[in-house]
């Protein structure tokens, strides 16, 4: 256990320990938090790990400009605050800030949709990190695209900032779909499906035999109440991100707490409904619908 | 036989594969009637404070202590490990207490200092798979305490009657020997009272 061997190997081992730590996340709810007391609150409330960041979606949507990795210090001090897993954000392609992260030792990093891309072809090499990725989609492809890159964890894209659980309904059903599709093909059906879903055919024919992706499949973007967190379990999310919706809500301690709830006892209707009980404001909502394609985060990423 | 596998958060999954492919029943417990009727139960990885304040509030934490008084077989891997020690450091924490060890939490460091290696091991003659992640460190154990497997020095693999404990995870390897040893901790030849 060396921590100073930073580079990856691509080794079997290595991918067993990221894929591991993406397990140990299952069932638990991660949340965005852009200061160490927030990271405090969400640890406190449950949560199984943090995701550090400048400004949550919401606010990066508002004040628009370049959304970047964020601030040394403040990850830095939220990962000297909390014990459990920090994750941090870097942008689409951006290996440069990806490096950073790994030389200060954040436990998962983000390659997200959410921060504006440093490159709209590639994405990160991510075999060439020890420490693991997660990475958003949209869609089968997506995510194999993503896998066969190095990531560990997939989620879906959602509407990140919008308060709208729309967008990650569509991307986790339209998954599991089409993971499903492929389990009832024939073997000498699977090329063109690798070819129509733009993914590496080892994949698509592991997914045919298994029905469910080699990697952890969590999602996010949009989840505000414990109601949505429950949702997206029932549609075959393992776990649960939650960005603006805790702490742009009017009572974060509060929502923290249930969301953590509901989404352990997604498949309890009424330890749902205890969750929701007593619960203040949620934070406002977008229809996706009104918004423009140029102010859509989820299309980022190729 | 019927073991339970605590699945308020934590790879839970992984636990119950490795159980199955051993043709075990298990049943996904998070609440404290899902214990009833269990042989055994599985405290899996996963993040130990997330757990700790389940337990805490679902009742299950001293459902958990009574289960094992009663002589259910218990397994606890890394922060399963850490719940089971009557002391937790880095930061302390509440815990059941059932085995008699100090635990460190996280005292490798972080993510990067994750990794797999081979061991001994007093269940069989050739090396285990150990996948280390985030793992804590045992860093005392009792004198009746039982070391079945170190690592560095430190003991990875603990035993006490009914309650063992692992800093590593056997149930993301093929490797089924540590759950094989706790099935027989838990079946009807176990050596402890039968409740």
């Amino acid at each position: 256990m060396d921590p100073k061997k930073v580079n990856g190997s691509g080794g079997a081992n290595e991918w067993r320990v990221k894929v591991g730590l993406a397990e140990m996340l299952k069932g638990g709810v991660i949340m965005d938090v852009t200061n160490a007391e927030q990271a405090k609150i969400a640890e406190k409330a449950g949560a199984c790990a943090v995701m550090a960041l400048e400004r949550v979606p919401s606010d990066i949507r508002k004040e628009g400009g370049v959304a970047r990795m964020a601030s040394i210090k403040v990850i830095r001090e939220i990962m000297q605050t909390v014990t459990i897993p920090v994750m941090a954000k870097v942008r689409i392609g951006h290996f440069a800030e990806a490096e950073v992260l790994q030389a200060l030792e954040v436990d998962f990093i983000d390659e997200s949709e959410v921060l504006t891309p440093a490159d709209e072809e590639n994405h990160v090499w991510k075999h060439d990190f020890r420490v693991p990725f997660v990475c958003g989609a949209r869609n089968l492809g997506e995510a194999l695209r993503r896998i066969a890159e190095g990531a560990a964890m997939i989620r879906t894209k959602g509407e990140a900032g919008s308060g709208n659980v729309v967008e990650a309904v569509r991307h986790m059903r339209t998954i599991v779909s089409q993971m499903k599709k492929l389990t009832t093909m024939r073997d000498d059906e699977l090329m063109h499906e690798a070819k129509e879903l733009g993914a590496p055919l080892e994949l698509i024919r592991q997914i045919a035999k298994t029905g469910k992706l080699p990697v952890p499949n969590f999602s996010a973007g949009g989840i505000a109440t414990p109601a949505d967190a429950a949702l997206v379990r029932r549609l075959g999310a393992e776990a649960v991100f939650v960005g603006s919706g805790i702490f742009k809500s009017s009572d974060p301690e509060t929502r923290a707490k249930a969301v953590v709830k509901a989404t352990t006892h997604f498949e309890d209707p009424k330890a749902v409904l205890e969750a929701s009980e007593e619960l203040g404001e949620a934070m406002p909502g977008i229809d996706v619908r009104q918004l423009e394609q140029k102010d859509m985060l989820s299309t980022r990423g190729w | 036989m019927k073991i339970g596998i605590l699945a308020v958060q934590g790879d839970f999954e992984a636990h119950a594969a490795m159980l199955a492919n051993l043709g075990v029943a298990t049943v996904e417990v998070r609440t404290v009637e899902d214990l009833a009727g269990c042989d055994g139960l599985i405290l899996p990885g996963g993040e130990s404070t997330t757990q700790l304040q389940f337990l805490q509030e679902e009742g299950l934490y001293d459902a958990v202590k009574q289960f094992a008084a009663d002589g259910g077989a218990i397994f606890g891997t890394c922060a399963g490990a850490i719940l089971l020690a009557r002391e937790v450091k880095n930061p302390g924490q509440a815990s059941l207490g059932l085995l008699d060890m100090t635990v460190l939490r996280n005292a490798y460091g972080r993510q990067l200092a994750s990794d797999v290696f081979f061991g001994p091991s007093k269940l069989t003659d050739v090396p285990i798979e150990m996948v280390f992640i985030r793992a804590p460190i045992i860093e005392s154990a009792g004198s009746g305490v039982e070391v079945l497997a170190e690592y560095e020095g430190k003991p990875v693999l603990v035993q006490k009657g009914n309650v063992m404990a692992a800093t590593f995870h056997p149930e993301l390897t093929e490797d089924n020997t540590v759950h094989k040893h706790f099935l027989e901790l838990a079946g009807p030849n176990r050596s402890t009272a039968p409740r």
